[in-house]
C-alpha cells in the first residue's frame, strides 16, 4: 500500500499547481482591487446580479429534474436488458458527446430558428411560426440536451448492481409494482441520483454558450456574467473573480444540503 | 466503480468546456515558405527594396495578432498571400493569429505573457492602451510609407499625435434589411427601425454595450463619446424600450441570421455587411443619415515587442500601395491607404457603403475614444442591468425558498440519523 501511495504524487502536484493555487489567486482577485488593497467592494457589487442568480440556478433546477425524470427510467430498462444489447444501447446514448459541444448546440440553433427545420414542419400544418429559440425554454433544452448522459451514466452504473433477486424477493413477499419501486430500487440508487444530479448541475448553473447561442442574450445566466468580466467589454477581473467566488460557495451549500441525503457512509462532503 | 466512471466523463466535460473557450482564438500559423511557390504568382513591387532586406538571413520572427479574416490569404486566386510575400521579400518569418473582439486582445496583452510585436485593435481600445501606456511610439522613420495615409485619417481623435497607430481600415456602421420583408423605402431608413413594433422579433440588436449605446445616444442626439450620467442613464432606458422588439443580441451569429431570413433587421459594420450582401440577394445595406460611429483600425506595436524594428518594417510593408490594395480587395473594409483607394475600381470608389464622402462623414459621423473608467463600468452596469430586466423573471423568492427547504432536509435527516444512533446504542 506504501508503494502505491508513490504514484498518486503526480496527481497530487497537479491538484495543487491546478486547482488549489488557482482556487487562491480567484479568492485574491475576490478580494482585492486594481492596485492590490483588500476591498469588499466587488463581493458586495454581487448583489446587484441576485435576479440573474436567481435565474441561473432556477434553470439549472428545471433542467436537473427534467434529466432525473427522463434518465431514471431510461437508466432502470437499461440495466435490465441483456449485457451485449446494454453495451449498444450505451453506445448511443454516449454517440452525441462524441461530437463537438459547440456544434451541437449550433445546431440546435437551426433546428429552433424562425425558419428552422421545426417552424416549417408546423408551417406545412398551417401552425406557427413559434417564438422557439432565444427563450428560457431553449435554454433549458440546450442544457437538457447537453447533460442528458451525464444523468444516466451514474445512474446506469449504479443500477445495474442492484441484484435482480432482491427485486423478486419484494415482489414475492408482497410488494406491488410501486412499492418495489419507491422501497427497493430507489432507495438503492440513491448514490447514483446524486452524482448525476450534481453532474448536470453543476455545469447546467455555470454554462455560458448554450444561453447565448439559444438564449438570444436576452437570458443572462451567471457563465455570461463572468465571460463578460473576463474576455467580453467588461473587463473586470475581479468582480468576475468575486461572481465565481459566490457562485462557488452557493454550489457548495446546494452539494452539502444534497449529499445529506445519501447513505451515513457515502457522504462526500 | 462510480468514482471510475465519474472520471473519464469529468475529461469529456472538461474538453468540451475547452472546446468552449478556445473557439474564439483560432490560431493559424503560417507555414510561410511551401505557400509561396505557387505557379501563378504575381510580381510584388515595392518602394525601396533595400530597405526591406536588412534583416536578411538573420532568421529573425514577428508575432502578428490581428483580427479573423482581416488579411489577403491569397486563397482565391489571383490574390496575395501577404504575410508569405512578407517573408519572401525581408526574410523574417511571421506567426499569425487572430482575435475575435478587443477585449480578447486587450485581455491577452493585460495577463502578460503574452507577447505580440503587431497588433491591429480599434479607435478607443487604441486611446485606453495609450493611456495605460500598453503601446510603444513607433518611429515613423521607419514607415515612410505613412505618407500614402490620407489626411482625415492622420492625427486622429483616439491618437491625437500619430504617436502609436498607423490606420489599417475604418469602416461605418449601418443597418442590413431584407428588402422583400421591409417594405420602408431606403431614404426613409433611419436608426428608429429598430424599435419599430412592425418588425418585433425580427430585429437583431449588438451585443456589446459600446456599440449598442451609440445606436440609442446617437437618435437621442446625445454624443457618441458621452460620460454624462443622466445621458447614459437615458440611452439605457431608451434600449430598455427596445427590448421588446428584439429577437436576439448578437454579434457575429448576425451573417447566419439575415442571411437564413431568420431576421430581417440588423445593425452591422459596413464591410462585413457587403459581405453578407453577397450571400443573400434580398438583402440591402443603408447608413443611416442621422449619423453613426466611424470605426477606425490601425497597426500598433505593443509594449513589451521583441522586435520593434521588424514590425516597423511590417507595418511599413502593409502600407504598401500593392499590398494595401491587396488587403482591402479581399476584406472590403474601406481604406485609409490614398495610392491603394485609386487602385480600387469605380464601382466600388464610389458606393456610398464604403466610401460615404468627406462630406457625409466630416458632418455625420463621431469615432470612438476611450471612455472614463466610471464612465466605463457605468454603460456596463447599466448594460448588464437593461439585459438581465427579464420580463418573465421567475419569482426572485424561488430559490431562497428551495434553499430553506434543503435547510429543513438536512435538519430533518441529521436529527433522524442522531435518534436512530442513539436507539443502536442500546
Amino acid at each position: 500500500m506504501k508503494k502505491l501511495k508513490a504514484f498518486a504524487f503526480p496527481y497530487l502536484v497537479w491538484m495543487v499547481v491546478f486547482i488549489v493555487v488557482p482556487l487562491l489567486m480567484v479568492a485574491y482577485f475576490a478580494f482585492t482591487d486594481e492596485e492590490g488593497n483588500f476591498t469588499l467592494d466587488y463581493i458586495a457589487n454581487v448583489g446587484q446580479y441576485t435576479n440573474i442568480f436567481v435565474r441561473s440556478i432556477w434553470l439549472a433546477i428545471i433542467a436537473t429534474v427534467i434529466c432525473l425524470v427522463i434518465a431514471y427510467p431510461v437508466s432502470f430498462i437499461l440495466s435490465r436488458m441483456k449485457k451485449h444489447q446494454q453495451g449498444t444501447m450505451l453506445m448511443i446514448v454516449m454517440l452525441p458527446m462524441w461530437m463537438n459541444f459547440l456544434l451541437r448546440t449550433y445546431a440546435w440553433m437551426t433546428l429552433l430558428g424562425n425558419n428552422g427545420i421545426i417552424n416549417s414542419i408546423f408551417g406545412f400544418f398551417g401552425l406557427g411560426p413559434f417564438k422557439l429559440i432565444n427563450t428560457e425554454g431553449a435554454v433549458v433544452l440546450g442544457m437538457v440536451y447537453n447533460y442528458l448522459p451525464f444523468m444516466i451514466l451514474p445512474l446506469y452504473s449504479v443500477m445495474v448492481k442492484i441484484d435482480k433477486s432482491m427485486i423478486e424477493a419484494a415482489s414475492d413477499l408482497g410488494c406491488n409494482a410501486v412499492s418495489v419501486l419507491f422501497r427497493v430500487v430507489v432507495p438503492l440508487s440513491v448514490p447514483g441520483i446524486m452524482s448525476g444530479v450534481t453532474m448536470v448541475f453543476v455545469p447546467a448553473i455555470s454554462t455560458f454558450i448554450i444561453s447565448r447561442m439559444l438564449g438570444g442574450g436576452s437570458n443572462l445566466l451567471i457563465g455570461d456574467l463572468i465571460e463578460m468580466q473576463f474576455l467580453g467589454n467588461a473587463y473586470n477581473p475581479h468582480l468576475g473573480a468575486g461572481i465565481s467566488l459566490v457562485l462557488m460557495v452557493i454550489i457548495l451549500l446546494i452539494m452539502t444540503i444534497m449529499n445529506q441525503f445519501n447513505p451515513d457512509d457515502q457522504v462526500l462532503i | 466503480m462510480k468514482n471510475r466512471i465519474i472520471s473519464p466523463l469529468c475529461a469529456v466535460l472538461c474538453a468540451a468546456l475547452l472546446a468552449g473557450c478556445s473557439a474564439g482564438a483560432d490560431t493559424q500559423e503560417d507555414s510561410t515558405a511551401e505557400e509561396t511557390e505557387e505557379s501563378e504568382q504575381q510580381t510584388l513591387t515595392v518602394s525601396d527594396p533595400d530597405y526591406y532586406t536588412r534583416f536578411k538571413g538573420q532568421d529573425i520572427s514577428i508575432n502578428v495578432y490581428n483580427w479573423g479574416e482581416y488579411i489577403s490569404t491569397g486563397s482565391e486566386a489571383g490574390t496575395l498571400n501577404v504575410n508569405a510575400e512578407f517573408t519572401k521579400l525581408t526574410g523574417i518569418k511571421v506567426n499569425y493569429t487572430n482575435y475575435a473582439t478587443n477585449e480578447e486582445l486587450y485581455a491577452k496583452l493585460k495577463g502578460g505573457g503574452a507577447n505580440y510585436d503587431v497588433i491591429i485593435p480599434s479607435d478607443y481600445m487604441i486611446s485606453k492602451m495609450i493611456k495605460e501606456d500598453m503601446l510603444q511610439p513607433l518611429d515613423m522613420s521607419n514607415i515612410p510609407n505613412f505618407q500614402y495615409i490620407m489626411p482625415s485619417f492622420v492625427d486622429p481623435a483616439y491618437d491625437p499625435e500619430n504617436l502609436y497607430s498607423v490606420p489599417y481600415t475604418w469602416g461605418t456602421v449601418g443597418l442590413i434589411y431584407n428588402t422583400t420583408m421591409v417594405d420602408i423605402p431606403e431614404e426613409d431608413i433611419d436608426w428608429d427601425i429598430l424599435w419599430n413594433p412592425d418588425y418585433a422579433d425580427q430585429i437583431l440588436m449588438f451585443d456589446n454595450p459600446r456599440d449598442a449605446f451609440a445606436i440609442a445616444e446617437i437618435m437621442m442626439g446625445y454624443s457618441l463619446n458621452t460620460e454624462d450620467e443622466v445621458e447614459l442613464t437615458a440611452a439605457a432606458n431608451k434600449l430598455k424600450e427596445q427590448k421588446s422588439v428584439v429577437q436576439a443580441y448578437v454579434m457575429d451569429e448576425i451573417f447566419d441570421k439575415m442571411a437564413a431570413n431568420d431576421a430581417w433587421i440588423a445593425p452591422y459594420y459596413a464591410g462585413d455587411a457587403l459581405t453578407i450582401l453577397e450571400e443573400n440577394e434580398d438583402l440591402a445595406f443603408v447608413v443611416p443619415k442621422s449619423g453613426t460611429n466611424l470605426f477606425v483600425d490601425a497597426m500598433c506595436i505593443p509594449d513589451g515587442a521583441k522586435q520593434k524594428e521588424a514590425a516597423e518594417m511590417y507595418i511599413n510593408f502593409m502600407c504598401e500601395p500593392d499590398i494595401a490594395y491587396a488587403n482591402i480587395d479581399y476584406i472590403c473594409y474601406s481604406t485609409p491607404h490614398s495610392a491603394a483607394y485609386e487602385m480600387l475600381d469605380e464601382e466600388t470608389r464610389n458606393n456610398p457603403v464604403s466610401y460615404p464622402g468627406d462630406d457625409y462623414l466630416n458632418a455625420n459621423t463621431t469615432i470612438f475614444v476611450n471612455l472614463s473608467d466610471e464612465a466605463n463600468l457605468l454603460m456596463q452596469t447599466l448594460w448588464t442591468e437593461m439585459k438581465s430586466a427579464e420580463n418573465e423573471t421567475p419569482n426572485r423568492w424561488l430559490v431562497p425558498v428551495f434553499l430553506l427547504l434543503c435547510l429543513g432536509g438536512i435538519i430533518f435527516t441529521l436529527i433522524r440519523r442522531h435518534i436512530k444512533n442513539k436507539k443502536d446504542i442500546y
